[in-house]
C-alpha cells in the first residue's frame, strides 16, 4: 500500500549568511562558510534540499582560561597557552570556524587592552584560514572598547563580532557596518526578545544577511528544554514567513555544557554520574545534537572529542536517506 | 488527529434543534472538536455517526504498556509534533540489550548493576526501564536460559528479541505467563508471531524497512485481532531514523493514519560506537521514539540520557518548581549568610546541592519567580528588587537571621542598587554567576 507522507510547504526561508572573505573578496580567509538557507525543518530532506550543513566552531580564548574544566585544558595541552596555536590545533581537529573570546584581564590581572586584542586577532588570522568570530569578554564597555579597533584593523574580513545584546548593540553593529563584518545577536531564551533585537539591529539599516542569532539554550539538565522549544518556535516562525526570525542560529553547547557541575567537576560527585571525561563529553555532544535537531546552524564546541563526534552526527544527518 | 469541527458537523443531524445547549449544530461540532463537550449531549446523532466519531476519538498513537511485577513502561498517546504545542506525555522506555551469547555470569553482573542503577536529578530518582534479551546464538535453549538469568537479576519489563517463533516460544516459557514485548514480526514470520503474541497476550514488535511494508504488516496483524503493536521502520543512522520517526508521527497526528499509529522502537546501539550511540539515543528521545534499546550501559552515558528524557518531557506549561520560602541548609545559625535565588527547581537544586556539598551552613531564600531560572525570570520581570524584598518580609527573614546581608546571584548584579533602596539598612553582596562557584565564594568572601 503506497503511503502518502504529509509534506510541509513553507512560505518562508532562512537567510543565507556567509562568514569570512577570501583575498578576492577583500579578506584573507582560505575559504568562506555559508550557513542558513533552510526552506524546511532541520534535515527533512524529503521536503526540501538542505542547502548548507550546520557547522562546528571551536571556542578559543586569548590566554589559557584557568576557570575552564581541567579536562578541556588537558585535552588542548600546550595549544591553549597561545591563541594562534590553539586556532591551528582546532583547525586540525576538523572544525569549520574559530570563535575567539577575550578575557576581561590579561594573565597579570590588567584589563585587556585594545592593542593586545588587535594583535591577538591578527595572530589568529595569520595561523588559520578559517573564518573567525570574535567575542568580547561580556562587559558592555570593554566589549565596545576592544571590538571597535579589532573591526577596524580587520576591515573586509567578514568576521562575526559579538555579542550584541539589547543593552549593548549599537556600537558593535555600527563598527560591523563600517568595516564589512557580521554580528551575532544574543537574547535569553525567548522568541519575542530574539525578534525584538533583530528588529533593533535592522532599524540601524544593518543588512540582516550579516546577522546570526543566539537564542541562548541552557545545557542539558539546566533548562535545555526552554532553549530547545524557543529554537523550534523561532524556526517555525521563520518558515511561516516572519522576516525578523529568518536568521541562522548560533548556539554554544560547549560553553553551556562545560559550565555545568557534571562536566566541570570530577571529585566529590555521586558515583552514579560515572566516568568524568566521558560524562563531560556526553554532556556537550547530547546538548549539541538536541540543539541541531531544533535548528542550530552553528554549534560552538570546546572538547576535541566532541568535535569529532558532532561532526560525524552532522554528516549522518546531512546524508539524504533513500526514502527522501 | 481527531476530526475537525466541519468534519464532525457533517456527521451531525444538522437540524439546529438546540437541545444540546448550543444555538447550532456547527457550534456544537466545534465544541466537540475541542473536546469541551460529549457527543452524548446530542440526542439525535445516528448510530453510524456515533461509530465514526468514536473511531476518530481513539488516540492517534496507541498507548502500549509493557508491564512486569511492579513496573511499567508506557509509550504512545502523544498528540503533538512539537512539545511547545502542548507537551509530550509518555517518556520513552530505555532498555538495555543483553545477547544470549554472553556468559551467564556476565549477564547477571550487567543486569544487576543496571537494575540497581539510580541517579538523582532535581530531587527525582531516575533509572532505566527494563532489558531486552536478544537471541544471537540461534539456539532456543540458550535463549531461554539467558531470559531466565535476566529475569532472576531484575524484575523490570522485558523485550524478547528473535525472528524465530520457536526460539521466541522457548524464551516466553522462561517467563511463565508474563507479557514481555515480542520483537518481532517481519514479512516472513508474521503469522506465527501474531499467533504467539495473541496466545500470550503480549505486545508485538513489527519490523519492516519501508513505511509501506510496515503499514501492510500492521494491518494484516491487526486483522488477526492484535492491537498492542510497536513498530520498527529500520533507519539505524541519524538521517533515516529522524526521517522515519517524523514521517510516522506526522502520519499518525495529521492524517490519523491507523496502520502506523503505534509507538516506535529504536535501536541506537546498532551503530556500534558508544559515543555515537548516545547521540542517536538522544535523537530518539527528542524525536518521537517510544522505546529505546541501548547496548552500552555506562553511568556516564545513561545519566545524561535520563536527564535529557526528563527535560524534553517536562510540560512546558508547568515548569518544575519548588515552594518559595526560606530554606535551611546545613543547620544555619542566625549569623550565617543569606543567599537568594528563584523557585525554578533546577536553579534551586543547583544552588542547594552546592551549598550542601560545601558543608557550610546558610539560609537560602527562594522567591516566587513563577518557576523561571534567574536570568529568564530577571528578563521577564519576575525576579527583581521588589520581589526579593517582598520575599524577605513575607518569610520573616529578619527575625531569623542576625546579619542583615543578602547575597544576589551574579547574573543579576545589576539589581544591587535597587535592592539597597528596597531593603534599607541591608548590605547587598553579589555572588558568583554559577552555582558551582558558590562553595569557593562562600569560603573566600563570606
Amino acid at each position: 500500500m503506497p503511503i502518502e507522507v504529509p509534506k510541509d510547504t513553507w512560505p518562508g526561508e532562512v537567510r543565507s549568511v556567509t562568514l569570512g572573505a577570501t583575498v578576492e573578496q577583500g579578506g584573507s580567509r582560505a575559504r568562506t562558510v555559508t550557513v542558513g538557507g533552510e526552506k524546511t525543518l532541520p534535515f527533512m530532506h524529503f521536503e526540501s534540499e538542505m542547502p548548507n550543513a550546520p557547522v562546528i566552531a571551536v571556542e578559543i580564548k586569548d590566554r589559557r582560561p584557568e576557570d575552564w574544566s581541567p579536562l578541556l585544558l588537558e585535552a588542548w595541552g600546550e595549544a591553549a597557552e597561545n591563541p594562534a596555536a590553539w586556532a591551528r590545533a582546532a583547525e586540525d581537529q576538523g572544525c569549520d570556524l574559530i570563535q575567539l573570546t577575550f578575557h576581561l584581564t590579561d594573565a597579570a590581572g590588567e584589563t585587556t587592552t585594545p592593542e593586545s586584542a588587535v594583535s591577538t586577532v591578527k595572530s589568529v588570522l595569520e595561523t588559520t584560514g578559517l573564518p573567525l568570530m570574535v567575542f568580547g569578554p561580556g562587559q558592555a564597555e570593554l566589549d565596545n572598547e576592544l571590538l571597535v579597533p579589532v573591526a577596524e584593523a580587520t576591515k573586509g574580513e567578514r568576521l562575526v563580532l559579538g555579542i550584541c545584546e539589547d543593552k549593548n548593540y549599537r556600537t558593535i553593529v555600527a563598527t560591523a557596518m563600517a568595516n564589512d563584518h557580521l554580528v551575532v545577536a544574543r537574547t535569553p531564551m525567548d522568541v519575542n526578545l530574539a525578534k525584538q533585537l533583530n528588529i533593533l539591529i535592522s532599524d540601524m539599516d544593518f543588512p540582516l544577511d550579516r546577522v546570526l542569532m543566539d537564542p541562548t539554550t541552557g545545557a542539558l539538565g539546566y533548562g535545555i528544554e526552554y532553549g530547545y522549544s524557543a529554537m523550534e518556535r523561532l524556526r517555525l516562525a521563520a518558515l511561516q514567513g516572519d522576516n525578523m526570525t529568518q536568521l541562522p542560529m548560533l548556539v554554544t553547547p560547549g560553553f553551556e555544557a562545560w559550565k555545568t557541575k557534571e562536566a566541570k567537576v570530577g571529585e566529590g560527585v555521586p558515583e552514579s554520574w560515572g566516568d568524568w571525561e566521558e560524562r563531560g563529553i556526553n554532556w556537550e555532544t547530547l546538548t549539541s545534537i538536541t540543539l541541531l535537531e531544533s535548528g542550530a546552524d552553528i554549534v560552538v564546541l570546546r572538547h576535541p572529542e566532541s568535535i569529532k563526534r558532532v561532526k560525524t552526527a552532522i554528516e549522518g544527518l546531512m546524508a539524504v536517506p533513500e526514502t527522501a | 488527529m481527531a476530526l475537525t469541527g466541519i468534519q464532525i458537523y457533517k456527521l451531525l443531524p444538522q437540524t439546529n434543534c438546540k437541545e444540546c445547549g448550543f444555538p447550532t449544530c456547527l457550534a456544537f461540532a466545534m465544541k466537540l472538536a475541542a473536546k469541551q463537550v460529549e457527543l452524548a449531549d446530542c440526542p439525535y446523532v445516528s448510530e453510524d455517526s456515533q461509530a465514526q466519531l468514536a473511531e476518530s476519538a481513539a488516540p492517534p498513537i496507541r498507548l502500549v504498556a509493557l508491564k512486569s511485577d511492579g513496573h511499567e513502561s508506557k509509550a504512545g498517546n502523544e498528540v503533538v509534533l512539537f512539545r511547545h504545542e502542548k507537551t509530550f506525555y509518555h517518556m520513552p522506555g530505555i532498555f538495555l540489550r543483553i545477547m544470549d551469547t554472553e556468559a551467564e555470569a556476565d549477564i547477571k553482573a550487567k543486569v544487576s548493576a543496571a537494575d540497581a542503577y539510580k541517579v538523582n536529578y532535581v530531587g527525582i530518582d531516575l533509572s532505566i526501564d527494563g532489558f531486552a534479551v536478544a537471541s544471537v546464538s540461534g539456539d532456543a535453549g540458550k535463549f531461554s536460559q539467558a531470559v531466565s538469568v535476566v529475569r532472576k537479576a531484575s524484575q523490570k519489563p522485558l523485550v524478547l528479541m528473535s525472528r524465530d517463533p520457536e526460539i521466541m516460544k522457548a524464551g516466553l516459557e522462561s517467563l511463565s505467563g508474563e507479557t514481555p514485548l515480542i520483537y518481532g514480526a517481519d514479512a516472513n514470520n508474521w503469522e506465527a508471531m501474531a499467533i504467539l503474541a495473541k496466545e500470550q497476550k503480549c505486545a508485538l514488535g513489527v519490523i519492516d524497512t519501508t513505511l509501506d511494508g510496515l503499514a501492510d504488516l500492521t494491518q494484516k496483524i491487526t486483522d488477526k485481532g492484535l492491537e498492542d503493536l510497536v513498530v520498527d521502520p529500520g533507519g539505524r543512522d541519524f538521517s533515516s531514523g529522524l526521517t522515519y520517526n517524523t514521517q510516522i508521527r506526522r502520519l499518525s497526528l495529521k492524517k490519523n493514519f491507523r496502520p502506523l499509529g503505534f509507538p516506535i522502537i529504536a535501536f541506537p546501539g546498532d551503530v556500534g560506537d558508544s559515543g555515537l550511540e548516545s547521540m542517536l539515543a538522544a535523537q530518539a528521545i527528542s524525536k518521537y521514539a517510544g522505546f529505546i534499546v541501548i547496548d552500552n550501559f555506562s553511568p556516564a552515558t545513561v545519566y545524561p540520557l535520563l536527564v535529557l528524557r526528563q527535560n524534553i518531557y517536562t510540560d512546558p506549561q508547568k515548569p518544575i518548581q519548588v515552594q518559595p520560602g526560606l530554606y535551611e541548609i546545613n543547620a544555619p545559625k542566625p549569623e550565617d549568610p543569606l543567599l537568594v535565588t528563584t523557585n525554578f527547581s533546577i536553579t534551586y537544586f543547583s544552588v542547594a546541592n552546592e551549598v550542601e556539598g560545601s558543608g557550610l551552613p546558610a539560609w537560602l531564600l527562594v522567591t516566587d519567580a513563577e518557576g523561571m531560572s534567574v536570568l529568564t525570570a530577571w528578563a521577564a520581570g519576575k525576579f527583581d528588587a521588589e520581589r526579593i524584598a517582598k520575599a524577605v518580609k513575607e518569610f520573616n527573614v529578619a527575625d531569623k537571621i542576625s546579619k542583615k546581608q543578602v547575597v544576589l546571584p551574579g547574573h543579576v548584579a545589576v539589581l544591587s542598587g535597587e535592592l539597597e533602596e528596597e531593603l534599607p539598612g541591608w548590605a547587598i553582596k553579589v555572588g558568583p554567576r554559577e552555582a558551582v562557584d558558590l562553595p569557593s565564594y562562600m569560603k573566600q568572601v563570606l
